[in-house]
Formats: structure tokens, C-alpha cells, sequence
């Protein structure tokens, strides 16, 4: 396995079970409060439909020019992992609240138990709402799988990293019974975000005619250099929210 | 609001997320990349200097709200 490949396959890994255990956590709290099989048919249906959206996206994308695809999908990579990796960043510095897996079961679950229930077997609203967050969390999933797996042409160990990611985290959620908690989950999405940041980078420079030094060598120095710029970010803002913090309390001492 | 403007609301949403400058940023460093690459110029440069001011001007943003 290549050093590319090994990256693409970590990187799924990761991703994926950030957002595995998010769904999960919705899907638990419905099914604890409400009913197990509205909940579970509702995972089911979404799988459906994720499935349907990866066979019709994953040929159309494996069908362009590798140079057209490496843009597309760099660009696309780039805009996600900022996004992901501004967020890490906000929440391990203190500026932004941690993702905590026990408040949002709390919260989904007061939410299920305060809304109207019909009579009969099938509860709507689990299934909406199980069906809803399998759906959201894993079409990021499916873009990054189709995306990392269509241009290195190894949708495969794309997929297989992210099959071997919710198999782990349902697994652990049968076995706890309750939400992940303890999973680290804001780290996870940091070291995502580096991934997504990096290879965005890497494959949105070549697919636009850049010639990287040293060729695929190249990502050994992106991924690094942008880990530690990254922690030195969070340092910089926790002292300087730090410092604020200082400074209002010196005003009301 | 019409399921039509309803999906491309969330296809926005879901690419673009919450900072479009992030986005359009990307998209204007991608082109100044195409356009420096077929220069005698090195142009594998652009993008990481690009992504280092995309992400401090974002979180300057997002710390001073």
C-alpha cells in the first residue's frame, strides 16, 4: 500500500467515524425514548438512499479526466476541510462549545419524548429523525469516500476504511448502550480536517497544472507543516482568550 | 420557501458551509494557480500560502464575533 493510499485510507477511517458517531447518538436516542424499529427502519431507508446516491455519483465521477476530477475534487476537499478544520481549531482553543455526545443525547431525547405520538406500531418520528441524521452525516461521508476513493481510482479502500469505521462504532454502541461519549471526537475532527486540508491542497495545485517538489513526497511535508501551524493557532487564540478573559475580571475585581 | 430553492439551499449549506469567503477563496486560488502554472513560474506555492490566509482570516472572523 502506497503512502498516498495509506493516507486515503486513514483519513476515511477518521471521518467517518466522527460522523458514525454522531448518527449514532441520534439513532440511540430516538430508539431508547421512542421505538427501536421506527428508529432502525429509518437506518435502513437512509442507507438506501445513500446507496442509490453512490451508484449514480461514483461512475459519473470516475468517468472525468483525471485533471478535471483532480480540481473538482481538490477545490471541494479544500472548502471542507477549512470548514472542518476552523471548527477544530475554534473548539480546542475554548472559543467554540465542544461536541459533547451526552448533551446532544440528552437534548434528542427530551425532544422525542415531548413530541406527539399516534397510535399503531410505526412511530414517524423516529423514523424521520433516525432517517434524517443517518442521512446527513453520512452523505459527508459518501462525498469523502467517492471523492479520496475517485481520484487516486481506489473507491475500494475508501469504502472498505469507511465500512470498517461503522462497523467499530456500532459495535461500541451495542456494546455501551449509550451514546459514545468518550469517543475523542473534537481531536478526531482536527486530525480530519488536517487530511481533507492537505490532500485538498495537494491534489487542487496538481489538477491545476502545479508541479509539487518532490512529487506524492510532497504530502510528508503539507501534512506536518499544517498539523503544527494548526496547534500553534489554537495556542495563539487560547492565550489571547485567555488574556480577555483576564482582562474583564481585572475590570470587575 | 419551494422544495426546489429548499435542496439548493442545502447543497449550499452542505458545500459551502458557513463562510462563502472560504469557498470563493479556494476557487480564486485554484485559478491564480492554472494561471502561474502555465508561466515559466513554480506554481505548487500558491494554493499552501492560500490556505494559510483563508484560514486566518476565517478564524480572525470567527474569534472576534
Amino acid at each position: 500500500m502506497s503512502g498516498q493510499e495509506l493516507g486515503l485510507a486513514i483519513a476515511v477511517f477518521l471521518a467517518c467515524s466522527v460522523e458514525a458517531v454522531e448518527a449514532l447518538t441520534i439513532v440511540l436516542a430516538v430508539g431508547a425514548t421512542r421505538s427501536w424499529s421506527s428508529a432502525l427502519s429509518g437506518v435502513g431507508a437512509a442507507a438506501v438512499a445513500l446507496a442509490a446516491i453512490v451508484a449514480a455519483l461514483g461512475p459519473a465521477l470516475t468517468a472525468l479526466p483525471i485533471g478535471v476530477l483532480r480540481v473538482a475534487v481538490g477545490g471541494l476537499l479544500l472548502v471542507f476541510g477549512l470548514q472542518w478544520l476552523r471548527k477544530a481549531i475554534l473548539r480546542a482553543s475554548g472559543l467554540k462549545a465542544v461536541h459533547d455526545e451526552a448533551a446532544i443525547f440528552a437534548e434528542e431525547a427530551e425532544a422525542a419524548r415531548a413530541a406527539a405520538r399516534e397510535q399503531g406500531a410505526f412511530d414517524g418520528y423516529s423514523f424521520a429523525i433516525a432517517f434524517k441524521g443517518v442521512l446527513l452525516e453520512g452523505l459527508e461521508v459518501a462525498f469523502i469516500v467517492l471523492t479520496f476513493g475517485a481520484n487516486q481510482h481506489h473507491v475500494g479502500i475508501a469504502a472498505a476504511a469507511a465500512a470498517v469505521a461503522v462497523a467499530l462504532v456500532v459495535l461500541a454502541g451495542v456494546a455501551a448502550r449509550a451514546p459514545l461519549a468518550r469517543v475523542p471526537e473534537n481531536t478526531l475532527k482536527f486530525a480530519v480536517g488536517i487530511m481533507l486540508t492537505s490532500f485538498g491542497t495537494f491534489w487542487g495545485a496538481e489538477g491545476a497544472g502545479a508541479t509539487w517538489p518532490g512529487g506524492d513526497a510532497a504530502l510528508l511535508a503539507i501534512i506536518p507543516s499544517l498539523a503544527v501551524l494548526s496547534l500553534t493557532t489554537v495556542a495563539l487564540l487560547h492565550r489571547s482568550a485567555g488574556d480577555r478573559a483576564g482582562a474583564v475580571e481585572s475590570i470587575h475585581a | 420557501m419551494s422544495r426546489l430553492s429548499a435542496v439548493a439551499l442545502a447543497i449550499w449549506d452542505f458545500v459551502v458551509g458557513d463562510d462563502w469567503r472560504v469557498a470563493l477563496g479556494v476557487a480564486v486560488a485554484i485559478a491564480v494557480t492554472a494561471l502561474v502554472a502555465d508561466t515559466s513560474v513554480a506554481a505548487w506555492w500558491v494554493l499552501p500560502v492560500a490556505v494559510v490566509a483563508l484560514l486566518a482570516d476565517s478564524l480572525r472572523r470567527a474569534a472576534g464575533r
